[in-house]
Formats: C-alpha cells, sequence, structure tokens
C-alpha cells in the first residue's frame, strides 16, 4: 500500500518522531545518508530544520552522477561525438560538465545524445537503428545496474550487434569504507539507502557496522521514513549500539532481491573505480565479466583522452566526503550555480549542492 | 540509349504538380502553388474579410472600435512543440491560446492575431489542416481574427514539420495598472486550479512515461476568464500564466519583478493525483512543469473573495484556490511552507528539467 507521504496522518507521525529524536539526543552526532535521493526528500521537506541542534546530516555520495568520474564523462562525449553512434543516457547525467563541454553540448555541436529512462529503451533504438552504434552511459549505483543487465542479456538473445554500455557503476559498501577509513572521518551513523537495500540486501553492511564500530539503518525516502531512520541511529549511538537495523521492511529484506543479484553477477564483476572528488576506491564499481566483455563501449572505440582538468575553485570532493558542507564553498551560489555548475554536486537534483542551492537559499 | 528512359518527341515544359499530399519547396516560392496553398488550405479555415483581401499588410480600421481612454497591447510569440498533436490540443491551439493569453495578461482583451507559418518540406498537408481547423476553433473561442499570415517553407531537414509565430494585438482600459512589479505585501497569491497537466501531457505523446495516462493538456484561451474577473476586481495587481518553467519560476520572476518575498503554502497548490505520480515516478516536480491554461492572479486582499468566486464561475477557473501571499519588500524570494512546517527556498528552474536517476 502506498501511503500518501503528506498525508495529514503521516505528517503528525512524522512531527512526533522528531519529538523523540529531541528527547532522547543527548550529545552531538553526525548523520550521514549515503543517497542522494535521501538529501533530496530531507532538503525538500525541510526535514533539517526540525531536528535538534546536535544533530548534524552529512550528505554522502550517492548521487551517480556526481561521482562519476571526469574521464568517464570525457569518454562519454568522445563516444558520443563518434559519426554514427547514438549515445543514451539517463537525464541527469546530460547536464554535468566534464573538463570542457557536457553532453548536451555534444549534443548542440551534431553528436545525436538522447535521454532515456531505461536500458532497455535504448536497446529498442539499437533494434530501430541497425545502422547505427546505440551506446547507453551505465550510471547509478546498485539501483541501476539490474535493468542495465537486463538489457545485455535481452540484447544477447537478440543477436544485436549494435548496442554497447560505457560501464559507470558504483557501489555502496566500499564507498561507507572509504569514508570510515578517512582519517578526517565525522561520521557516527550512517542511513542506508532503502532501495539499493531492495535490490542487494543489508547483510553486506553488517560485518562493516561491526568493523568499524557505526550503527546503520536501512531508511526510505518519505519524510517519516527518514526521520524514523534517524531516530533509530540516534536511539543506537546514544545506547552505544552498533547494529545493521531495517527501518524499510515494507520493501527490503536482509537478503536483498536474489533475482536480480543473479542477474548482476551473471553480467558484471567488481573492479577498482575512481570516483570524482574522491579518488580510486578499491572494487567499488562493476565491470563488464570476460563473457559479457563485447559490450563494452570503452573498448569498442578507441578513445584517446587528453590530460584532465577539474575547476579549481570546486570543493566537491570535500562535500562528497562530507568534510565540508556547500555553504562552505567559495563558490557556492555566485560562481556556482545549477544554470552554471563547476562541479557535478551542483547539476543533479540529488548532488548535495543543488539541494542546498535549491531548498536551502532561506537567507 | 537505355530502354528505360522516357521517350521524348520534342521539348517538353512539364506543368508542376498542383494537388501535392505533402509540403515541397515549392509551395514557398510564391508562385502558383504558394497561392493555391493560400487559398485551399489557409483561407479555407482561417478565413475572413480582412486576411482575404490578401495585401501584404492587413488596415485595421481601429478608430471605430477602440475607445479613447484605451492603449494598444502587442506581444509575439513562437511555438515549437515535439509532437506536434498531444491529449487536450495540438500546436495550432497552443499557437493561438499562448499568444492570446500573452496579450491578457495585462488586462487587455486580444482581438487581431498574426500567424507566421515554417513548414518543412515533406510535412503532410493533412496534419496542416487537422492544426488548421484546431486554430480555427480556438481563435473563435477567443474571439480574435487573424488578420495576417505568412508561410515560409524550408528544405527538408533544415526545420521540424511546423513552427508557428503568432503576434497578438489588442487594447486594454487605462484604469489597469497589472503588470509583474504590481505586487504589494499584503496582496494574496490566487492559482485558476491544477499544475503540471500539459508538461506531463506533452511528455506522454513524447513516448516518455513509459506507460499510458488520462491526463489532458490544459491548453486554453484565458481572456473570457480574465475579463469576467477584471468586470468584478478592476483592481488586480498582477496577472501571469504560469507556461514553460512552471507557477515556481514565474512567481519568482514577479517576486523579483516587484522586489517582494512571496511565501506559498505547498499543501494548498493543486496538483491533480495522476500528474502526481507522473511526476514522482519521473524524478520531476509539478511545481516547475510547464501549464498552457492556468492563470496566476495576485490581488490585495479585500478583494481575493470576489476574485475567487467570480474565476470559480468560469468553465476554466472551476479549481481556482488561494495558494499563498505577498510577505514583504525584499530583493525579490520565493518561499515555501511544506506541509510539515519547515520552509524551503524556491528558484528558477534552471536549463532543461532533468529526470533524477534514482
Amino acid at each position: 500500500m502506498t501511503v500518501n507521504k503528506t498525508s495529514p496522518e503521516s505528517i503528525r507521525q512524522t512531527k512526533a518522531v522528531m519529538e523523540e529524536i529531541r528527547r532522547i539526543t543527548t550529545r552531538p552526532w553526525n548523520i550521514m545518508e549515503i543517497c542522494g535521493g535521501q538529501t533530496h526528500s530531507i532538503m525538500e521537506y525541510g526535514l533539517d530544520q526540525l531536528l535538534p541542534e546536535e544533530i548534524n546530516l552529512i550528505h554522502g555520495p550517492g548521487c551517480p552522477v556526481c561521482v562519476t568520474s571526469l574521464e568517464l564523462i570525457e569518454r562519454a562525449l568522445q563516444i558520443a561525438a563518434v559519426p554514427g553512434v547514438i549515445f543514451t543516457s539517463f537525464g541527469d547525467m546530460l547536464r554535468v560538465p566534464g573538463s570542457s563541454s557536457d553532453l548536451f553540448g555534444a549534443r548542440a555541436r551534431g553528436a545525436d545524445v538522447r535521454l532515456v529512462y531505461s536500458p532497455l529503451d535504448a536497446v529498442k533504438l539499437a533494434q530501430e537503428n541497425p545502422d547505427k552504434q546505440v551506446v547507453f552511459f551505465a550510471v547509478g549505483f546498485e539501483t541501476t545496474v539490474p535493468a542495465i543487465a537486463a538489457s545485455l542479456l535481452h540484447t544477447e538473445k537478440l543477436g544485436l550487434k549494435n548496442f554497447s554500455i560505457l560501464p559507470a557503476n558504483v557501489l555502496v559498501p566500499p564507498a561507507m569504507h572509504a569514508i570510515l577509513q578517512s582519517p578526517d572521518n565525522r561520521v557516527n551513523a550512517f542511513l542506508a539507502a532503502g532501495h539499493v537495500c531492495a535490490i542487494m540486501g543489508y547483510w553486506q553492511y553488517e560485518p562493516i557496522a561491526e568493523k568499524y564500530q557505526t550503527p546503520m539503518v536501512v531508511t526510505g525516502f518519505d519524510p517519516l521514513d527518514l526521520a524514523i531512520g534517524i531516530l533509530m541511529n540516534i536511539r543506537q549511538l546514544e545506547e552505544g549500539r552498533y547494529e545493521v537495523e531495517n527501518a524499510y521492511p515494507r520493501y527490503v529484506t536482509r537478503a536483498g532481491n536474489l533475482t536480480a543479484q543473479g542477474m548482476i553477477n551473471q553480467v558484471f564483476k567488481p573492479v577498482d573505480r575512481q570516483w570524482r572528488g574522491i579518488g580510486t576506491i578499491p572494487l567499488s564499481g562493476l565491470g563488464l565479466k570476460e563473457a559479457y566483455s563485447h559490450f563494452d563501449a570503452g573498448t569498442r572505440f578507441d578513445i584517446q583522452l587528453a590530460q584532465l582538468q577539474e575547476s579549481p575553485l570546486c570543493i566537491a570532493g570535500s562535500v562528497l566526503r562530507g568534510v565540508a558542507k556547500p555553504i562552505n564553498c567559495y563558490a557556492f551560489g555566485t560562481l556556482c550555480t545549477p544554470s552554471n555548475p563547476l562541479g557535478a554536486p551542483m547539476v543533479s537534483a540529488e548532488g548535495a549542492c543543488s539541494a542546498y542551492y535549491r531548498y536551502h537559499k532561506v537567507n | 540509349m537505355d530502354v528505360n528512359f522516357p521517350v521524348m518527341e520534342g521539348p517538353v515544359c512539364p506543368i508542376p504538380i498542383s494537388q501535392h499530399q505533402h509540403i515541397v519547396i515549392g509551395h514557398g516560392s510564391g508562385g502558383v502553388l504558394t497561392h493555391d496553398l493560400i487559398r485551399n488550405v489557409f483561407q479555407k479555415h482561417l478565413g475572413n474579410v480582412i486576411l482575404n483581401q490578401g495585401n501584404d499588410a492587413a488596415l485595421l480600421r481601429m478608430w471605430q472600435e477602440i475607445p479613447e481612454e484605451q492603449n494598444l497591447v502587442v506581444s509575439t510569440d513562437a511555438h515549437i512543440v515535439s509532437p506536434l498533436f498531444f491529449a487536450g490540443g495540438d500546436i495550432g491551439r497552443l499557437a493561438i491560446c499562448g499568444t492570446v493569453n500573452d496579450v491578457s495578461m495585462l488586462g487587455a482583451v486580444p482581438k487581431f492575431l498574426t500567424a507566421t507559418f515554417i513548414l518543412e518540406e515533406g510535412f503532410p498537408i493533412s496534419d496542416l489542416e487537422c492544426i488548421l481547423v484546431s486554430m480555427a476553433k480556438a481563435a473563435e473561442e477567443a474571439q480574435v481574427k487573424i488578420v495576417a499570415a505568412d508561410t515560409k517553407v524550408t528544405e527538408k531537414g533544415k526545420s521540424d514539420g511546423i513552427f508557428i509565430s503568432t503576434t497578438g494585438i489588442g487594447w486594454v482600459d487605462r484604469q489597469y495598472q497589472i503588470s509583474g512589479q504590481s505586487a504589494l505585501p499584503g496582496d494574496v497569491v490566487i492559482l485558476s486550479g491544477p499544475i503540471g497537466n500539459h508538461g506531463i501531457a506533452v511528455a506522454e505523446a513524447r513516448g516518455n512515461l513509459g506507460f499510458r495516462s488520462q491526463i489532458q493538456s490544459d491548453v486554453a484561451p484565458l481572456n473570457s476568464m480574465i475579463a469576467a474577473l477584471l468586470g468584478a476586481v478592476p483592481n488586480v495587481h498582477v496577472l501571469r500564466d504560469p507556461t514553460r518553467g512552471g507557477l515556481a519560476t514565474t512567481l519568482v520572476e514577479i517576486a523579483c519583478q516587484s522586489k517582494v518575498t512571496i511565501r506559498l503554502q505547498e499543501e494548498s497548490i493543486p496538483v491533480d493525483r495522476d500528474v502526481r505520480s507522473a511526476c514522482e515516478m519521473l524524478g520531476l516536480d509539478p511545481l516547475f512543469m510547464a501549464n498552457e491554461g492556468k492563470l496566476i492572479v495576485i490581488v490585495p486582499s479585500d478583494n481575493a473573495e470576489l476574485a475567487l468566486e467570480t474565476l470559480r464561475k468560469h468553465p476554466y477557473g472551476q479549481k481556482a484556490v488561494p495558494i499563498g501571499f505577498v510577505e514583504s519588500v525584499s530583493d525579490g524570494q520565493l518561499l515555501l511552507k511544506t506541509p510539515l512546517g519547515t520552509t524551503r527556498h524556491l528558484d528558477m528552474l534552471a536549463g532543461e528539467m532533468l529526470p533524477r536517476i534514482c
């Protein structure tokens, strides 16, 4: 059953949970929401304004658009510019700046760049355009991977030779390791992303919670879900526990969706991946297994990349690691705005800088 | 000699085919084909005494109609939409309503329109006729005459089917002080009905939704509703239709023009359930979705009740509601009170609205 997330009843319950948080909080805690969708909801409903001063929400690296490396974006731009290529991507990837342009810019210069809602739509394009090479930019966390794996299995079944992907998917657990190992880590607890866990389950988080003595709560996206996730984390912190708890049982089980995991494991394997602003995290991305490597657009097209340059003003790396807030950035809201983004977190609605700009510029 | 080659007995001068199913480049030549197209297609649907005179310009004998205390109002708008036909409307209805509404937003009564058609070689004439029928119907509903028109044809691939640019002329009583700069602290912000329907209807027609919905575009001429409103409440401060960029972008524009802070109540902003669901599935925000038949009215609070009552009596304003108020003088900002009682800052839409990944 879908509950209206702003029904009077859910508003009343959210407020009651916020009251409970105030009641039990005795000292400062930093809680990181790992997922950009959660950052978006927190800002949209102003949940941070309802929390006691002691509770600091840190916006994690969970915007897939934001963490896609400059190198992969440049590669995408160059592949898109190859004559006879139809380059397809999810929407908010189109405006992420590379070192000199974005995919919209490539389109304006004549590249055939198209927005799709699903990789299966890209496969359909490949069927309809047998004389073109259709490439899908495979970005996203574990949430987008099952559909991408399915699109490759479907392509194979159809015997299509003109569809490939540029693999750029990233994984949550290695990013958590990286954040918790960092010497400047301030995170005391995590809100784990409900939709990622719906697919992958949450058993993988248990050793991380144990190793770093950091509580985690699987959390959804509605205001009430988020409030409950925060409350359960604070309870653990105040009681000195560090477990993985599930505040999203209507969609998430410990084991996750085994069919989806089966498809992912058939097609993909963990590989080292560079995260924009963070650096390379071991085994944090998904690459194609040997049997499916012929679908890799990175090898299908011979691309030479020049030296890449990030904007020197942008502190996206610190924002994505949770060390700085967007408002700590010299360029925030002046030189860097959603219309003229210097870094990726200002582009996607899920990006921390964009969410701050859109919802938080109250005074 | 190639046996398949037609044998010509002496010089021949091919006569152009006059009955085309599609636009050909000759339709833009200014010659016979152009005249045929104007007479058989454009005049057939849009014709009236002034247009049919066929002069280079239309002579409008306005002194017979414009009383002395009126000002002339002009607006122009180009219309491109893909696809050309969508649930609830098409580019033709859009081209009439868009300009009629723009003229009306100063409180003016739109009277005459001009229209320019950029047609792409190969465009089906049957589609053109459907669009013209729709324009004629919308013009009749809005009580405006198309008094001048022009057609150009581009080579195939140099444009996209059909572009229509319309210019509207109307007049306005000098007593009205309606402008985006006129919002004052204390004023009430009224919205004439639910938002986002046009944006979603077009997205569906593009095949972007991946599912079918019953959502129809709201494209409509708003001039008769505005005339009724001004008849009852002449003291309206601002009229604006929240088209591209949606309600939020339009109100930010007004806030900046009037140098005020506008505060909205999120729960009062009407969004149809289907539209809300579609937006949630696609990662879009209805506050930024385009509308083509909605009206924002900003009036002094004393007049708000009467304004609402008048709007609700009109078919296009039945669901009119107050959604907020002008709070104070500032450098121009739009605030939204969420159902949780928190405050969210709304800004203009930056570039194209992009669906989110997760």
